[in-house]
């Protein structure tokens, strides 16, 4: 961990992760974690696989799913690319420890700053995302991952517990109005 | 306050009193009124007045296919116009206002129109108005619009949210009528996701206005335990309120659930509507049916209603329009109406039936083959004139009249995708065709099973069958299975200002007259009469107006054909269909890592797409951005300058084939770029115009970091990523976006580097013989944080652009402005940015504008002959490399003074000014501080040789014609010393 002197701030603007509740579901802020993409070279697909494996202790999730290991989860992006995650505090740098596990298996490229993410926990998770996205909520089981579109932007949903986790992921320039949008949600719909 | 006209039973809830004004009146109602069962309780008939005679009108129906009774509702910001009294539910303290009438709805002063009916028949406006056609827009188009019959809105923001959602099923089922709730307890038994949707508030449909049984229950309370049974089910969505509205490919359903509409304002945080879309693979319309009116003289009296609307009236709402009521069928519908309302205590002045057959009764006059052929009364019925089979006359005193001329299945939901409606002779009427919605199937009414068992029975099936259930079924309640056969009656031999469309003021004189112009068609009819063309979209008016021109054509009615159904289904506020997209969050915003430190600064902001960028900050004393666009762009020339230009696109590409993959992509050699290194590139589209243009920098021989103009960014990476999916999938090569992951800051000006000296860890050595212009590296700043280093210049000046993940952007921002303090750092916007890039005479958005080639720009030699890159050969086209091409060049006024303005022509010293003499035109312009003088940058036909040419700069639409001298593009250190310095 870097021993530097610049303070961070969230997505949102400020020192701290915000937290909001409505009625009995939580939005929580998620500033905790480290984000690195990882596409297999051409021809090193099954090494990179394989490399994952050992670092996720599962294979790496197929389309639509997430793996949730320590410290890495790994959710599919597209053919033979996931996004892995750890926590920030120990894995700040986790592009070039992902790149030192996988060599020439596979480019890594951080994103942990690419993404801000917003916990959903509780009751009403239901009502809220389907003012959201178009995901079908009620077949989402614990482990699905799905790219979705919310308020116009490009996101994650990746459910946890369908009845109480879900953690959304979209683009951090845009936290105000993922933000936003998801506040209206839990006031419209809870 | 008495209701005079309330009757017993009904489902009303009695204990709930209601008070709600009307034009000013207070009255009272009931929780489950709707406003005009309301009225009608009160012994209001009169509702509104008609769109273009003024004439007084009541309440047609009793459900959303109200042509008449259309009236304003709320006030202040919330008043909504043209809003059907028949299904707005009543509360507490709703305000109601007639529309269309001045000074009141009693006495209307328009209604004079009504004189001049003669003049004012169908084609009145395209015949009297043709001449002058410049009074059109301004004065005879207000006049009409203001006397025609749409309400007024407030001019004020709508207080109200407004959302979108997204719901799945396995089968949605449109209408909780008979055949609709059949079809939900069916697939909702058995397991199945169900949603069943209905824009009534109590489901149940037509169930809740007879008084037929079901299983020895009276029918609304069977509907009321279906409902009870179904909202039991965890797997069956209930939607009441909620309006299907349209039919949309691969099975996704627009509604719009009222969800505060039925209350005096929204609770706190809840939206007013909610549009759905709603994903089906099988869908059940069960929209039931509508009465079809009969057409006679004067048939729009208020008092004069469908028989059916009566009926709900009196057996769901406890509501009658009168006291004593006459009824006018050509069927066995129209008598169960006089049957009802006898029951209920109401005096039937007589049953008038077209059919010589009909049925008698034992409670009331049957007039067999009868006919009403006029009515009478002021502001409502009094008398209806009869014409009895043997010809005499008789006078039926009445209050009300209630009319039947049969059902027409509701059939839009089938055709939203093109699909045409079925002639059903048994019937004489549209029945769903062949061609329906993938995925939906048609039962009950809707799909002219017209009994109660019917509609029991086919909505059974169609869920068996829309889901393959398997097994025995279960068994139909018992209900009424009566044979229905329609003989058609139309309208009355012989009447003339007959209404067919009541909205739209539309008669069967007007149809006739249609037919004897030439306007035979059906869409021309529409057009050329209006018929159907009103909110109401022609429910209760359509099928006349077919009838009666297939009758002057001499053709049947399934020739002459219906007009197309479109969404939506019923009038939908423009504001669900924006949901919470208003306002500020119209769209979403991207900002800058440097946002919230900006805004501190009093930057003042332009939206760049989604991104919000400091397009200048303002200090104390600057009244005018000229003032501090020039200290920006003269501070960061004479010392150091810090911009914040995260927002150009940033793609991350690696791969063992990266570097031959931008070899591909750029147009000039990036093969053999060195690590640590950058390169200016500029790509073409296939066509050989230039695409966009940036930098890219080698940060290890697999791995390139690829920047890209603000505007192209997503562009340029689906472009990137097309590539490599279809036309290099055998090379290895990876992308992704770090647009947003790092946070990156043009440092520029003299003192740049000594400003980034005291920022940048002193292991990594930026002097200019270390890291010499276009040179590029990973580094650490402030104690050890990643960072990324790049000396390019985009302003002219020294200049680096130095990147770190995008949480630590806003420290890092604050930290350069401390350590330049000693420089007297100035932050600049995009304004100054682009002052400094035209005196440059860097390209931008502007001069890449989608016509211009890299011969256009200058560099037609970085276009690479020695290896393929995408556009490469094309850009050879001989008519892109014309002797006498547009080139780049610099435009100076000969007056410094004088104004250069983007988008004026250049034009020869001497000579006409037309395009015919055009020479070029400029794309940028802006005032040089540097240079003291307006200046710009735009493309001249053989630019490059005309250096020194004085020309006129002329704007015909801004009325400008400046003298100018072409000169080099590059304004500012043409030799590039600064850069390298």
């Amino acid at each position: 961990m870097s021993v530097h002197d610049l303070t961070p701030i969230t997505a949102l603007g400020a020192t701290t992760a915000q937290a909001d509740t409505v009625a009995d579901l939580t939005c929580t802020e998620v500033t905790d974690l480290a984000l690195a993409s990882v596409a297999a070279r051409l021809g090193q697909e099954k090494n990179c696989a394989s490399t994952l494996g050992k670092l996720l202790g599962a294979p790496p999730p197929d389309a639509g799913k997430a793996t949730m290991g320590t410290p890495y989860t790994a959710v599919w992006m597209g053919p033979e690319q996931w996004m892995l995650g750890a926590d920030f505090g120990t894995h700040e740098d986790i592009a070039t420890g992902l790149k030192a596990e996988l060599g020439d298996a596979a480019s890594v490229t951080e994103q942990t700053d690419a993404w801000t993410g917003f916990d959903l926990t509780g009751d009403g998770i239901e009502p809220v995302m389907e003012l959201l996205s178009n995901i079908n909520l009620r077949t989402l089981a614990p482990g699905d991952a799905q790219r979705t579109t919310i308020h116009h932007l490009g996101c994650f949903v990746i459910c946890g517990d369908p009845h109480a986790f879900v953690r959304i992921l979209g683009p951090r320039a845009s936290a105000g109005s993922l933000h936003h949008a998801i506040m209206t949600a839990m006031k419209s719909a809870l | 306050m008495t209701q005079k006209n309330r009757l017993s039973g009904g489902q009303i809830d009695r204990d709930t009193t209601l008070k709600f004004t009307f034009d000013g009146k207070e009255y009272e109602g009931h929780k489950g009124d709707t406003l005009a069962s309301a009225l009608l309780a009160n012994n209001v008939r009169l509702m509104g007045r008609s769109f273009k005679y003024h004439r007084p009108r009541g309440p047609l129906t009793a459900g959303s296919e109200e042509p008449n009774a259309i009236v304003e509702l709320r006030g202040g910001a919330r008043q909504e116009p043209n809003t059907r009294a028949t299904t707005a539910e009543l509360f507490n303290g709703l305000m109601a206002k007639s529309q269309n009438r001045w000074p009141s709805l009693a006495f209307d002063a328009m209604a004079i129109n009504d004189r001049f009916s003669n003049f004012l028949t169908a084609g009145f406006y395209y015949k009297t108005f043709m001449w002058p056609a410049a009074f059109w827009e301004k004065l005879y188009e207000p006049i009409i619009r203001k006397a025609a019959g749409l309400g007024s809105l407030s001019m004020k923001e709508d207080p109200d949210a407004y959302d979108k959602g997204f719901r799945h099923c396995d089968l949605l089922i449109i209408g909780a009528g008979p055949s609709g709730l059949m079809a939900a307890l069916t697939a909702g038994r058995a397991g199945k996701e169900v949603i069943l949707a209905d824009e009534d508030f109590r489901m149940g449909g037509r169930l809740n206005s007879e008084t037929l049984g079901i299983d020895n229950l009276a029918a609304a309370d069977w509907a009321a335990q279906a409902v009870a049974e179904l909202s039991t089910m965890n797997n069956v969505r209930l939607m009441p309120r909620t309006t299907v509205i349209g039919a949309f490919d691969h099975g996704i359903y627009g509604a719009v659930e009222r969800i505060s509409d039925h209350l005096h304002t929204p609770d706190a945080g809840k939206p007013r509507q909610i549009l759905w879309r709603i994903y089906a693979p099988k869908t059940i319309l069960c929209a039931g049916a509508t009465e079809r009116p009969i057409a006679f003289d004067n048939n729009d009296r208020p008092g004069i209603m469908l028989a059916s609307a009566i009926r709900s009236y009196a057996n769901r709402w406890a509501a009658t329009p009168a006291q004593r009521i006459a009824v006018f069928t050509n069927n066995d519908d129209g008598h169960k109406t006089a049957s009802d309302l006898h029951a209920k205590g109401i005096k039937i002045a007589a049953v008038v039936d077209t059919r010589p057959d009909a049925p008698l009764a034992e409670n009331y006059e049957v007039l067999r083959g009868a006919q009403v052929i006029d009515s009478k009364g002021r502001l409502g019925l009094t008398f209806a004139e009869v014409k009895l089979a043997d010809g005499t006359m008789r006078t039926l005193e009445c209050g009300a009249l209630g009319v039947s001329g049969g059902w027409n299945p509701n059939v839009h939901l089938t055709c939203h995708q093109r699909g045409r409606p079925a002639w059903n002779e048994a019937l004489a009427a549209f029945v769903p065709g062949d061609t329906l919605p993938p995925g939906m199937t048609v039962a009950g009414a809707a799909n002219g099973d017209m009994s109660t068992h019917g509609a029991l029975t086919t909505g059974a099936a169609a869920a068996r069958k829309a889901l393959g259930l398997k097994g025995k079924a279960a068994k139909t309640p018992d209900a009424e299975d009566a044979p229905v056969t329609q003989t058609p009656f139309w309208y009355v031999e012989g009447c003339s200002r007959a209404w067919l469309d009541q909205q739209n003021d539309v008669t069967v004189k007007d149809v006739k007259l249609s037919h004897q112009e030439g306007f035979r068609s059906v869409e021309h009819l529409k057009r050329y009469t209006t018929l159907g063309m009103a909110t109401d979209q022609g429910k209760t008016s359509n099928m006349g107006g077919l009838a009666i021109m297939a009758e002057l054509a001499g053709k049947a009615i399934p020739e002459v054909g219906t007009t197309i159904f479109r969404p939506p289904y019923t009038p939908t506020a423009i504001g669900v269909m924006a949901g919470r997209m208003k306002g500020m969050e119209f769209h979403p915003t991207r900002l800058t890592p440097s946002h919230f430190w900006a805004k501190e600064r009093g930057a003042v902001f332009v939206e760049v797409g989604n991104w919000l960028r400091a397009q200048w900050f303002p200090i104390e004393g600057e009244t005018h951005w000229r003032e501090s666009v020039d200290r920006e762009v003269t501070a960061t020339r004479n010392s150091v300058g810090v911009c914040d230009c995260t927002t150009l696109g940033k793609i991350d590409v690696q791969g063992t084939d990266a570097a031959a993959f931008l070899n591909k992509v750029y147009c000039n050699g990036f093969a053999k770029l060195a690590v640590g290194k950058t390169r200016y590139g500029l790509m073409l589209r296939e066509d050989g115009i230039a695409m966009d243009d940036g930098t890219a920098g080698r940060l290890a021989e697999d791995h390139f970091v690829v920047t890209t103009t603000t505007a192209n960014a997503a562009k340029v990476y689906q472009h990137l990523e097309f590539l490599r999916q279809c036309l290099f999938p055998d090379m290895d090569v990876q992308l992704i976006s770090t647009t947003e992951a790092w946070a990156q800051y043009a440092v520029a000006g003299p003192n740049s580097r000594k400003l980034l000296q005291k920022i940048v860890d002193p292991e990594f050595d930026i002097s200019n013989d270390a890291f010499p212009f276009m040179a590029c590296g990973n580094i650490t700043v402030c104690g050890g944080l990643r960072a990324r280093l790049f000396r390019i210049s985009f302003s002219g000046e020294l200049a680096f652009e130095i990147a770190v993940p995008s949480r630590y952007g806003d420290a890092l921002m604050r930290q350069l402005m401390k350590e330049g303090e000693e420089f007297d750092v100035t932050p600049y916007g995009t304004e100054a940015l682009g002052v400094m890039r035209i005196e440059k005479g860097h390209a931008a958005g502007n001069e890449l504008n989608g016509t211009t080639t890299a011969n256009n720009l200058g560099m037609g030699r970085m276009v690479s002959k020695a290896k393929d890159s995408i556009g490469s050969k094309l850009s050879e086209r001989p008519g892109l490399n014309e002797a006498d091409a547009l080139k780049q060049v610099g435009i100076k006024p000969l007056d410094p003074s004088k104004k250069i303005t983007a988008g004026g022509h250049l034009m020869n010293a001497d000579g006409p000014v037309d395009a015919k003499h055009d020479q070029g035109y400029v794309t940028s312009a802006a005032f040089s501080p540097s240079l003291d003088s307006m200046i710009g940058l735009g493309f001249l036909k053989n630019g490059a040789e005309r250096l020194g040419e004085k020309m006129r700069l002329v704007s015909p639409v801004t009325d400008l014609t400046v003298e100018v001298e072409i000169v080099s593009a590059h304004f500012i250190d043409p030799e590039g010393e600064r850069v390298r310095a």
